[in-house]
């Protein structure tokens, strides 16, 4: 739910990751906060297990800057990846306002990968929402790793409606800002439609 | 449906912070909140300080929706009232509607007391959240209905 606040002239938008577990969803937030200066950001809350699997969720606030005199802030999200946390899943698509799908480019988690896609669509349309209608990434992340599937392969198996395919290694960074700008800039393209 | 996304007037705003800050009196509360269920803060008072306050209605937003999902699951439509007591802060949070009140309290103030004005206060919040979400579903005056592709581009350069 996009909140737009005249008095403080602040506009806020929630942007949820979603993938199956151990894509890099986390990895993908926490390479955000490493890179974003300490005023632009607030604090990396991670609700994970002692093992550091998401439990929870992880949250990060990110203000991007001003837009025609609003501040533009980003809540941004990530669901635990693990199957059985599906409960936990729903609850955080509440009020979701982007959605990027990162998806683990290892063959071996191909079927992870559908299955979680399907419960996204899934999740989604219990909240109300369409994915095809809704502001919407697809990141292709682990890239650097030997037994992955090519590109075009993943895209034809996960892409859902053209939306932008971003291919990243979240734990090097790379791709990472380039997924939260596409996101991003759709969610504020949305805002303009009104 | 997904909920439409909320305007919230200069005057709408104030209107609300002198709520929340009779609330705060008459609870004798340190903080109180005002928290979409999406977990957006939209409004704060009291002795906020150092508090991370978008952290704390963020949390306070996944507290309520797991709490809410434990009562789905026992046949309940939702828990509408959650309490935390610690050894000298506390927290009280009331759901209305689509929104959470949240009030931290130390020895100044009881539970009992907290729950009390929370819920007298929650009839007026919420009627005025209504007249809000109204408005801004009516509301064709956005301030992004003219932003560029240039104005989104220099967020990123």
């Amino acid at each position: 739910m996009t909140f737009i606040n005249y008095a403080s002239r602040e506009i806020n938008c929630k942007i949820v990751y979603y993938g199956p577990g151990l894509c890099g969803k986390t990895t993908n937030l926490q390479h955000i906060f490493d890179s974003t200066a300490p005023q632009s950001r607030g604090k990396l809350i991670s609700l994970a297990t002692e093992t550091d699997r998401t439990l929870f969720f992880d949250f990060m606030p990110l203000e991007l800057g001003t837009v025609r005199g609003f501040k533009t802030r980003f809540h941004l999200y990530t669901v635990p990846g693990q199957v059985f946390y599906d409960a936990s899943r729903k609850l955080i698509l509440k009020g979701v306002d982007g959605v990027v799908f990162v998806a683990d480019s290892q063959e071996e988690r191909m079927d992870a990968n559908v299955e979680s896609l399907h419960n996204l669509e899934e999740n989604l349309r219990a909240q109300g929402y369409d994915l095809m209608t809704m502001p919407y990434v697809l990141q292709l992340n682990k890239r650097d790793l030997p037994n992955i599937i090519p590109t075009e392969d993943l895209a034809a198996e996960l892409q859902r409606k053209g939306e932008p395919v971003v291919e990243a290694v979240a734990s090097s960074g790379t791709g990472v800002f380039d997924t939260l700008k596409a996101v991003a800039k759709q969610v504020l393209t949305e805002l303009r439609k009104g | 449906m997904p909920d439409t996304p909320i305007l919230l007037r200069e005057q709408q705003y104030h209107q609300i912070k002198a709520v929340l800050t009779r609330l705060r009196k008459d609870a004798s509360a340190k903080v109180v909140f005002l928290v979409g269920k999406d977990g957006q803060e939209i409004a704060s008072q009291g002795e906020v300080g150092s508090l991370d306050t978008t952290s704390l209605a963020s949390l306070a937003a996944g507290n309520v929706a797991a709490t809410g999902g434990m009562a789905q699951l026992i046949g309940e439509k939702e828990f509408p009232t959650l309490s935390h007591e610690g050894e000298r802060e506390s927290i009280h949070i009331c759901v209305i509607g689509r929104l959470l009140l949240m009030v931290v309290f130390d020895e100044r103030s009881s539970l009992g007391l907290v729950k009390l004005r929370s819920r007298q206060f929650s009839h007026q919040i919420a009627t005025m959240f209504e007249a809000i979400a109204e408005a801004s579903s009516e509301d064709l005056d956005s301030p992004f209905a003219g932003i560029t592709d240039e104005d989104i581009e220099s967020l990123f350069s």
